[in-house]
């Protein structure tokens, strides 16, 4: 249990915490140039967030999707590879939950819904699988694979909609079955109707499992191992070809789950896209500023989920660009990434204390 | 149908969809061959179409009427310059996770860009339509040979630059000393800065380089294709120039085919409705063409990429 404490240990909090003071400074300050109220702007976000029982309920059903695509985005990381394709993962998820949760008759209720979670994940999984074997196999650059595959996610997923599963008429899909439904009915109740489901719990529980394996089992030690240096690894007999297809696997499913829960449990339909949805990309932000942990991603999530919910609010109270918040979350992860600059905030307040340890 | 024309309209749509996307990889080679990772190619492109909707708008407001796309291409650079500015400062001296710093830049971009617009605009969620925008200019003579005349002698002014850029970037990376030294500082800064190369300031320059010339992409797009700055404006080009970079193996000439071959793979997908047999292809296949192609090509042809060596890695003159 030691380590799980270690993690909420000062060191490990303080940069992100800073970090985060910063950034809602810097927003403050282009707020302020921009001739806008910073402290009616944020204290309107969080009266947005905190105010009332449906936006909170809301808020949260914002944040489960960044945890899904934030622990994709930081499996892969740790396993030394940089998934930018959780965007389209998330989509397939999506498609295929959409797929199975309308046309798979004749399951029971709670059957029905695991199987079309499932499906969205394998959807996930198979598809960053194709860019972890293509690596393995061929050595070609993950990055552009991963990009490439976002857009004919989107696209494939636009045609299965629009020719299999269309609402007459409309730009959408039919809406899923009753059956195959996550969503928890006597929650929404009790949050004046924002949309709670399953997904939620799920998204902790993959974060719990998240830790688990890369730290508790001997495939995540390899998993690490292979992502922080390929050769020792190789060296030390381990399959470094296998382990990368298994990484891009795993990490594929996380976002095909996060799409699986926003069908299943928020929209019970999936519309044609326009446009990316950004989910996985937000992801990419979500994992640096949890540090590509789990549990900091679970906190990570949390304040985007926050802030990104909030800023609808904070445009309607304070009349400010809900846009801000996105230079509010660059600007985070700007001083979590150049903690350079943090420490030299943070350097009167060291030098009282000990020797800084050598790393 | 007259094949000689369709052909060379092909190539003339080919080269336009292509433009962006060539200056952008140009981009990308300054700077990844200094050895700094830069995914916010994305963002400075954002910057770029921003700051060009921008002054332009200004510009023909103040009455300089066919000057004023050019006034857009400036502020372009100047905006580029800045912002890269911000990755360099955090991935250069602070030594940040050049990943993470592109990131920052992408999402930077999207936020401030949008902010300015609402704030300049009276909340309007994009730049007033330009009335200037570029125009295609006929190269006398050349314009009139059959096919290439119509498809690379009458275009817009932002291709023709594009295509000295890639002649120029070629030439400076590969037959200066200028150009040696930033390569070297990709490929074994520690080796580098013993032979006196100053490693830090190569990359800056790398990266200021490749932010100009990124913004000046975004700018194109503005300025040929949409004649406003609105959220979509830049959606997924940069990614694309990122790939068009890896494809081409971090050369000019490389990466300036890589991005002629997407720019084809767009435009040919406006040509297939010429064919009858081509109706029956669902048109999100045809979007998809492109990228599906492009997988094809990396694993059937490319294979193993070759990063500079030094790629990604803050330098660390304390490190062995």
């Amino acid at each position: 249990m030691n380590k799980l404490f270690k993690i909420f240990t000062v060191n490990s909090l303080l940069t992100p915490l800073v970090s985060i003071v910063l950034g809602l400074i810097v927003g403050a300050i282009i707020m302020l140039i921009g001739g806008y109220d910073p402290i009616l702007a944020y204290s309107s976000l969080f009266s947005t967030v905190f105010g009332n029982l449906y936006d909170f309920g809301e808020t949260i059903r914002e944040i489960t999707p960044l945890i899904m695509t934030g622990l994709a985005v930081a499996f892969a990381f740790r396993a030394g590879l940089f998934n930018i394709g959780a965007e389209g993962q998330y989509i397939v998820g999506m498609t295929a939950a959409t797929a199975v949760g309308i046309k798979l008759t004749g399951l029971p209720i709670v059957l029905h819904a695991i199987v079309a979670i499932i499906a969205g994940g394998l959807a996930g999984g198979i598809w960053a699988g194709i860019t972890g074997y293509l690596k393995a196999k061929r050595g070609v650059n993950e990055v552009i694979i991963s990009i490439m595959l976002n857009w004919t996610g989107l696209y494939l997923s636009n045609y299965i909609v629009r020719n299999f599963l269309l609402l007459k008429g409309q730009q959408r899909s039919e809406d899923i079955q009753d059956t195959a439904s996550i969503s928890i009915g006597w929650l929404s109740d009790m949050f004046s109707d924002a949309r709670m489901h399953w997904g939620t719990v799920i998204a902790i529980l993959a974060a719990v499992f998240f830790y688990v394996f890369m730290w508790k089992s001997k495939q995540g030690y390899e998993l690490r191992a292979v992502g922080h240096n390929g050769d020792a690894a190789k060296y030390a007999g381990m399959n470094v070809k296998s382990n990368i297809v298994k990484a891009m696997f795993i990490s594929g499913i996380f976002a095909g789950l996060g799409g699986a829960f926003q069908v299943l449990g928020v929209f019970h339909y999936q519309a044609i896209f326009t446009g990316s949805p950004g989910v996985g990309f937000d992801g990419i932000a979500v994992a640096l500023i949890g540090m590509n942990h789990p549990f900091g991603i679970l906190l990570s999530a949390a304040l985007f989920g926050t802030l990104t919910y909030g800023s609808a609010g904070m445009s309607f109270g304070a009349d400010v660009p809900p846009e801000i918040i996105r230079i509010v979350i660059g600007s985070i992860i700007f001083f979590i990434a150049a903690q350079g600059i943090v420490r030299w905030v943070l350097k009167p307040f060291y030098l009282k204390r000990k020797k800084e340890k050598v790393l | 149908m007259d094949w000689i024309t369709t052909i060379g309209q092909l190539l003339n749509t080919t080269l336009v969809f292509s433009t962006a996307l060539i200056f952008a990889a140009m981009g990308g080679i300054f700077s990844e061959r200094s050895g700094v990772t830069n995914i916010g190619i994305e963002g400075l492109m954002t910057f770029g179409a921003f700051a060009a909707g921008v002054a332009s708008y200004y510009a023909e407001d103040a009455g300089m009427g066919a000057a004023s796309p050019y006034i857009g291409m400036l502020a372009a650079i100047v905006i580029g310059l800045v912002a890269s500015l911000i990755h360099a400062v955090a991935s250069i001296t602070f030594k940040a996770d050049q990943v993470i710093s592109g990131v920052v830049i992408n999402f930077l971009a999207t936020g401030s860009t949008l902010y300015m617009v609402k704030l300049m605009f009276e909340g309007a969620g994009e730049t007033p339509l330009l009335m200037e925008s570029l125009q295609k200019w006929k190269i006398p003579f050349l314009s009139k040979i059959p096919i290439i005349g119509e498809g690379i002698f009458s275009n817009y002014p932002t291709t023709y630059l594009a295509i000295i850029v890639v002649i120029v970037a070629s030439y400076i990376l590969y037959k200066t000393s200028f150009g040696l030294r930033l390569r070297a500082v990709g490929e074994h800064p520690s080796a580098a800065d013993t032979v006196g190369v100053k490693v830090r300031r190569m990359r800056y320059i790398g990266v200021m380089i490749s932010g100009a010339l990124a913004a000046l992409g975004g700018a194109t797009v503005t300025l040929t294709t949409t004649s406003t700055f609105s959220h979509n404006t830049i959606s997924g080009q940069g990614f694309i120039a990122i790939a068009a970079m890896i494809f081409g193996k971090w050369n000019p000439l490389g990466a300036f085919g890589a991005a002629v071959f997407f720019g084809f793979s767009q435009a040919i997908g406006n040509y297939f409705q010429l064919f009858d047999w081509a109706h029956d292809i669902p048109q999100e296949f045809i979007y998809m063409l492109p990228y599906v192609l492009t997988v094809i090509v990396l694993v059937a042809a490319v294979g193993r990429s070759s990063a500079p060596a030094a790629l990604g890695e803050p330098y660390d003159p304390g490190k062995r």
